[in-house]
């Protein structure tokens, strides 16, 4: 009987497993199929900015050619024209400064804040902390008409000092949330051992806190940086001299002018200005993506 | 001098009391072990030693200084977590010397401990580790030579072997011992397992429901229960527990535990027992008094003949179980002499050692 019902078992498990490894190449195959396409989809706006920074404004201009490659050789011309005869470099140097700065602040804020709310156990601290991510939801369309009288009371509308007030109120909600879930994903007992050890709660957080959750902290000033570096509405609105402007506006109002477009120079300005987030994402992509999946998941 | 006393300490949370006004007294140098089921109020009540837990009421000294409103790092205590609570993005040096740095020790003096402590645990070539470079076993020592480093008035151990595997447990356990027989502190350690508390602890806490049920040697905790918890508690298998009434037999007494099963109480016991004849009682017996027959039977000694339901060899022993009157009853037997399931097999019981208790307050009478 057992050796009749030994050989019947292997050939089940035999199939079981070949079942799986079909399964497995299918999905496999499917994955890739989805993530060409993906890929593709996304790469071409890139691809397209490239291919048209590169081009002369008279091929730009020509109908006749295909958009997609260059017809009349390479030039550098459209990054020439842009860093020389325009407030390009203006743009550049006041973005970097807004975002060092708001970059700094929210940090500062948010590790302090969720420090706070998720490991100092106190009085309404749930209620705190939930309150903070609520209001990361409203949109900023909504909230620049109010901060439009704020900034403009203390005297900083048309300073890019005005947006580096403003900006924290859409970074350090989300941030402190992330952190909040990074903080609480901590045993409790490094803590208690810190404590134990004659750690003060900085201490705590600066020797033991911050070095442990540095993917988190990571992943909450790559998101404050790209919000600073990005942010369209408030600049839109509260900044008007091509001397305080940042990068997004001031490419914009520089480099269209009523209805005519100077499309080489705008690719080459958005290239130029996509490349800080893109080198800070090349180098720090697992961390981001550790750092909010921790947020997501424990918080 | 540190010795630790505990005064009516009590913790409640909201409308739960965790720990009810319980009192200790823990001499210099010696190693107390707390034990109980979860629940009991045993880490709580090391957590308020530690400066972790507020008292709600009560006090807390340590040598002879109450310290009730003491931060943890004031009391001069160094604790050890049961998941290590290694920092992570330290070496094995730093995690040592970092209690010691935030006291402002000198280099040289950080140095110098860290390595009697790494020779100590023998762990003096790990130090340039970081902890997820470590084992199990390794990362205990490591949290043990945090606590040492310090040289603290009290040790407090959080149930620290309850992550490791079975081997490796038993090995620290030794370990853990001989530490301490080097390093002479007072010592707090808290466990579920009692064979932790029975081979590691001069005096073993015995906890239940908050309270303490019984302070005693390991021998005299074994041998001498104050309670039904604390004789069930103790011992591995459990102490047997049956129904019984304690009737006249002449000049003796005898317990009856079924109309067929009554066994002789040994003169020696008859003056305790004398005044509970008629009474319903719990009758106990350890199972390594429940073995097969042997030479030079004493007067206490009872033999019977029960059909074993279940044998469980365990190699230096087996363990039989068989039922009386509807009750488990559970055996040591040689493991040569054993009978199989369902045969019969003749056992004795050594009354010596019997234990009747109290169903209504469950002390031991």
């Amino acid at each position: 009987m057992s050796t009749a019902a030994l050989p019947l078992r292997t050939t089940g498990a035999f199939g079981l497993r070949g079942s799986l490894s079909r399964n497995r190449r299918w999905a496999l195959i499917t994955s890739y199929v989805f993530l060409v396409v993906f890929a593709i989809f996304f790469l071409i706006p890139p691809y397209y900015m490239v291919v048209t920074a590169l081009k002369s404004d008279a091929e730009v201009a020509h109908m006749a050619t295909n958009p997609w490659i260059i017809a009349n050789g390479i030039t550098f011309d459209q990054f020439r024209i842009l860093l020389t005869q325009t407030d390009f470099l203006t743009f550049f140097k006041n973005t970097a400064i807004v975002t060092v700065c708001v970059v700094v602040v929210t940090m500062v804020v948010s590790v302090l804040g969720a420090f706070s709310l998720g490991r100092m156990k106190f009085w309404g601290s749930s209620i705190l902390a939930t309150g903070i991510f609520l209001t990361y939801l409203v949109p900023d369309t909504l909230l620049f008409i109010p901060l439009f009288q704020i900034v403009k009371a203390l005297g900083l509308l048309n300073s890019y000092w005005g947006l580096i007030v403003v900006y924290p109120t859409l970074t350090v909600p989300f941030c402190t949330w992330i952190m909040i879930g990074y903080f609480q994903s901590i045993p409790k007992e490094l803590d208690e051992a810190a404590l134990i050890d004659g750690a003060s709660h900085m201490q705590m957080l600066t020797k033991i806190f911050i070095p442990v959750a540095l993917p988190g902290i990571i992943a909450a000033t790559i998101f404050a940086f790209t919000v600073s570096w990005a942010a369209f509405v408030y600049p839109m609105a509260f900044l008007y001299s091509a001397d305080q402007q940042v990068l997004t506006v001031g490419t914009v109002t520089t480099l269209i002018r009523g209805d005519v477009y100077a499309w080489g120079m705008l690719m080459a300005g958005a290239l130029v200005a996509a490349a800080p987030p893109l080198v800070i994402y090349a180098f720090l992509m697992d961390y981001y993506i550790a750092g909010l999946t921790a947020g997501a998941t424990k918080g | 001098m540190a010795e630790v006393v505990l005064r009516n300490v009590t913790k409640r949370y909201d409308n739960v009391e965790a720990v009810r006004s319980i009192n200790l007294h823990i001499p210099d140098n010696e190693f107390v072990v707390l034990v109980g089921p979860s629940g009991c109020g045993k880490s709580t009540t090391l957590r308020m030693i530690a400066g972790l837990e507020e008292l709600t009421s009560g006090d807390i000294l340590i040598g002879g200084e109450v310290i009730n409103d003491l931060p943890p790092k004031d009391r001069d205590i160094a604790m050890v977590f049961q998941n290590y609570a290694l920092y992570p993005h330290m070496t094995v040096f730093e995690n040592m010397s970092f209690g010691l740095k935030l006291r402002r020790f000198p280099k040289e003096e950080i140095k110098k401990r860290v390595d009697q402590a790494a020779r100590i645990l023998d762990i003096a070539e790990l130090l340039e580790r970081k902890p997820r470079a470590l084992s199990g076993g390794q990362r205990q020592r490591v949290a043990m030579g945090r606590a040492i480093v310090r040289n603290p008035k009290v040790f407090l151990f959080d149930e620290p072997l309850s992550n490791l595997d079975a081997k490796l447990r038993v090995q620290m356990r030794t370990e853990i011992k001989r530490v301490h027989q080097m390093v002479k502190t007072t010592t707090v350690y808290v466990t579920h397992d009692q064979v932790e508390a029975m081979t590691l602890a001069d005096r073993v806490v015995v906890m239940n429901g908050g309270l303490i049920e019984q302070i005693a040697s390991p021998q005299e905790l074994y041998h001498r229960p104050k309670t039904r918890f604390v004789a069930g508690f103790i011992g591995s298998p459990a102490m047997n527990f049956m129904r019984c009434r304690v009737e006249e037999n002449g000049v003796g007494l005898r317990v009856r535990i079924s109309d067929a099963v009554s066994l002789p109480v040994p003169s020696s016991h008859l003056p305790r027992y004398k005044g509970l004849t008629g009474k319903e009682l719990i009758f106990g017996l350890r199972p390594e008094h429940i073995t097969e027959p042997r030479r030079g039977a004493g007067e206490g000694i009872s033999e019977f003949s029960p059909t074993l339901d279940v044998v469980e060899p365990m190699g230096m022993e087996t363990i039989v179980f068989f039922k009386v009157d509807g009750q488990e009853i559970c055996g040591r037997v040689d493991p040569g002499s054993a009978a199989g399931p369902g045969e019969s097999m003749r056992l004795s019981a050594n009354m010596d050692h019997m234990h009747l208790i109290d169903p209504a307050t469950g002390a031991v009478l």
